[in-house]
């Protein structure tokens, strides 16, 4: 798109007559496009012989859409088979009674669909989906954000303490989840231990269904620090540092230029995470896995784990599919929803 | 000097809570089973015998080479198919190139997750279950790795193309002999974003490997905690840090290209 509206831009800057200077560096950046089309005009000798040919312009441009596709097979060919064709493979299923090794037996409509809206299962799974979103995604960004600001001062050995932030990316699913079932463990486990030695009684953390979703959310929230740290650290850094200079000499303190420059700045990469973190906790299927296996009572199982169980536990496929359909509108809904509040709210620089 | 000791008190403190849980997994892997019953956060000495027990008692050298296998043909999986893409949305102006570029970015909204039961049946068909070819292939077009090699693309000058095609280089040698030897950061974030990625993968390796062939070693963690008893969490331990050794090296050693390449596509896109 961008070199698209360089060529346009110098076409047009051309005309206009603007200063020489923008001119000349437009008209580098356009280049490419015209020597394209150069190559139809004939200017070098190896495209003029084909110019003699009749009709060589169609031929061009067809040999041009021919390489196109070559290097764009591989991409085409495998998101064709392993996403788009699995799309719309789930809604077509969505309308119909799938047996468990995938043979269409029915067509039966909505009828998955009007089940899904009367089932207290979905619903409260649906429940407990939108409260793992607001559990994990406040916290996952206010404790990046705080991290990325006190590791953005520059001090000597600065570098080691980035590196711990940004460590838990490279922490597996499996790993986390693991590390965390046993912190959670209700007698050996060091969280009830710290617990009780202050006096406290111990939680059944992942047991009680009024803790299970908050202790699945708390495992995320740590998982998912190291990603968002990273992308919020590279935000701050990339704040003009002249602004805090000039905001320096005006007196402004600390808090003064965390409130009224870096924050207001970052709101561009903030909602960006934002957005990230929030498909991130539609999307939670491996902590929970692993940690609860969706229980207790249902209490954990969100939206992927349900479709999963479902699916392969219960080779209910059609039912499956009318909430992975479910799901598809959830996010779609979330990213146009975010992208049109996000774009009026954020500050571009 | 307040303000900076200041500064390391909070550092020290958030490394300390955020580190926590690895350093504890670390030295409950080191424990005597009596110790981890004791509640202990320190072992009384060093002991491997929990490494030892763990890699006699389950294949966890085997899944560990099946997961590094797996990650490193997806990663270059990607990157072949990625670069070759980017390469024609930057050096191949035809007709009909915004279309496909705009359909590339609409599959950011398809959440992969929402698609697995056909997928899951198509590597059934393919007869892929228990397969490299299952675990890999389907992960090979990543359109994020796509955008983010376009925008390095870009950065190429438009000069050094057309000079290479009028000294004769064909479009593929300008592919292989500049656009990608010139685009090395970018390459290395994403090859090592796609290799943590997909040595971290879950959902899928649960779904497509049923016998130990090419059992990954997440799936092989699943089944240790399944099948082994509370009173062997040091095991258990010993098998988590045997896992995050790799992928926490890989990211302390990588993690300059990915803040760079990663970052720019949230920064500056």
């Amino acid at each position: 798109m961008q070199e698209k509206k360089h060529s346009q831009g110098s076409n047009q800057s051309l005309k206009k007559g603007t200063s020489s200077s923008t001119v000349l560096t437009k008209v580098t950046h356009a280049r490419p496009k015209n020597s394209d089309s150069a190559n139809k005009d004939g200017i070098r000798p190896t495209q003029s012989r084909q110019n003699k040919q009749p009709g060589s312009r169609y031929h061009s441009q067809s040999r041009l859409f021919m390489s196109g596709m070559v290097y764009l097979l591989p991409a085409l060919v495998l998101l064709g088979v392993f996403l788009f064709y699995p799309m719309a493979k789930t809604l077509y299923f969505s309308f119909f009674e799938v047996s468990g090794g995938g043979q269409v037996q029915e067509f039966v409509g909505l009828k998955h669909y009007r089940e899904l809206l009367h089932s207290t299962e979905f619903i409260k799974s649906m429940k407990a989906t939108l409260l793992f979103v607001l559990y994990t995604v406040p916290a996952e960004i206010i404790i990046s954000l705080f991290l990325a600001t006190i590791a953005s001062e520059k001090l000597k050995g600065i570098g080691f303490f980035r590196t711990i932030f940004s460590s838990t990316l490279g922490v597996s699913v499996a790993a986390g989840a693991t590390i965390f079932l046993f912190l959670f463990h209700p007698s050996l486990g060091v969280l009830n231990v710290i617990l009780e030695t202050i006096g406290i009684n111990p939680i059944e953390w992942l047991t009680n269904s009024k803790w299970a979703l908050f202790s699945v959310a708390m495992t995320t929230v740590w998982m998912h620090i190291g990603i968002n740290f990273i992308i919020l650290l590279a935000g701050i850094q990339n704040i003009d540092q002249e602004l805090y200079e000039s905001a320096q000499i005006d007196g402004a303190g600390y808090w003064a230029r965390l409130f009224k420059i870096t924050i207001p700045l970052l709101s561009p990469v903030l909602f960006f995470v934002t957005i990230i973190a929030v498909i991130g906790a539609f999307q939670t299927f491996g902590q929970i896995d692993i940690l609860t296996g969706g229980g207790p009572a249902g209490a954990t199982n969100i939206i992927v784990y349900s479709i999963y169980q479902n699916a392969f536990s219960y080779g209910n496929f059609g039912f499956a599919s009318a909430q992975a359909i479910v799901l598809f509108v959830l996010i779609l809904i979330v990213t146009v929803v975010q992208f049109y509040f996000g774009e009026k709210k954020v500050h571009y620089q | 000097m307040m303000r900076k000791l200041l500064f390391y008190f909070l550092l020290s403190v958030s490394a300390l809570l955020l580190f926590f849980p690895i350093l504890y997994a670390l030295s409950a892997s080191f424990m005597e089973p009596h110790e981890i019953y004791a509640g202990k956060l320190l072992p009384s000495s060093i002991s491997f015998d929990a490494y030892k027990e763990v890699f006699e008692s389950i294949p966890l050298m085997h899944y560990l080479m099946v997961s590094f296998w797996m990650s490193f043909i997806v990663m270059v999986g990607q990157l072949i198919v990625s670069s070759l893409s980017a390469f024609a949305f930057v050096f191949i102006p035809f007709k009909g190139r915004d279309l496909i570029f705009y359909l590339f970015l609409a599959t950011m909204l398809i959440p992969w997750e929402a698609t697995i039961i056909p997928n899951f049946l198509t590597i059934l068909n393919l007869g892929w279950v228990n397969t490299y070819q299952g675990l890999t292939v389907p992960f090979f077009a990543l359109p994020f790795g796509i955008f983010l090699l376009r925008q390095h693309f870009l950065t190429i000058p438009k000069e050094l193309w057309e000079s290479a095609q009028m000294d004769g280089c064909s479009r593929f040698r300008f592919y292989w002999k500049f656009a990608l030897p010139l685009s090395k950061s970018s390459l290395s974030a994403l090859g090592i974003y796609g290799f943590l990625t997909t040595w971290n993968m879950y959902l899928w390796p649960l779904l497509v490997t049923d016998s130990d062939k090419v059992r990954p070693v997440q799936i092989g963690l699943k089944m240790l905690i399944a099948n082994e008893s509370s009173s062997s969490w040091n095991m258990v331990m010993a098998a988590v840090i045997s896992i995050l050794l790799p992928t926490l090296l890989l990211l302390f050693i990588g993690l300059k290209w990915i803040r760079e390449g990663l970052t720019a596509g949230a920064i500056k896109g």
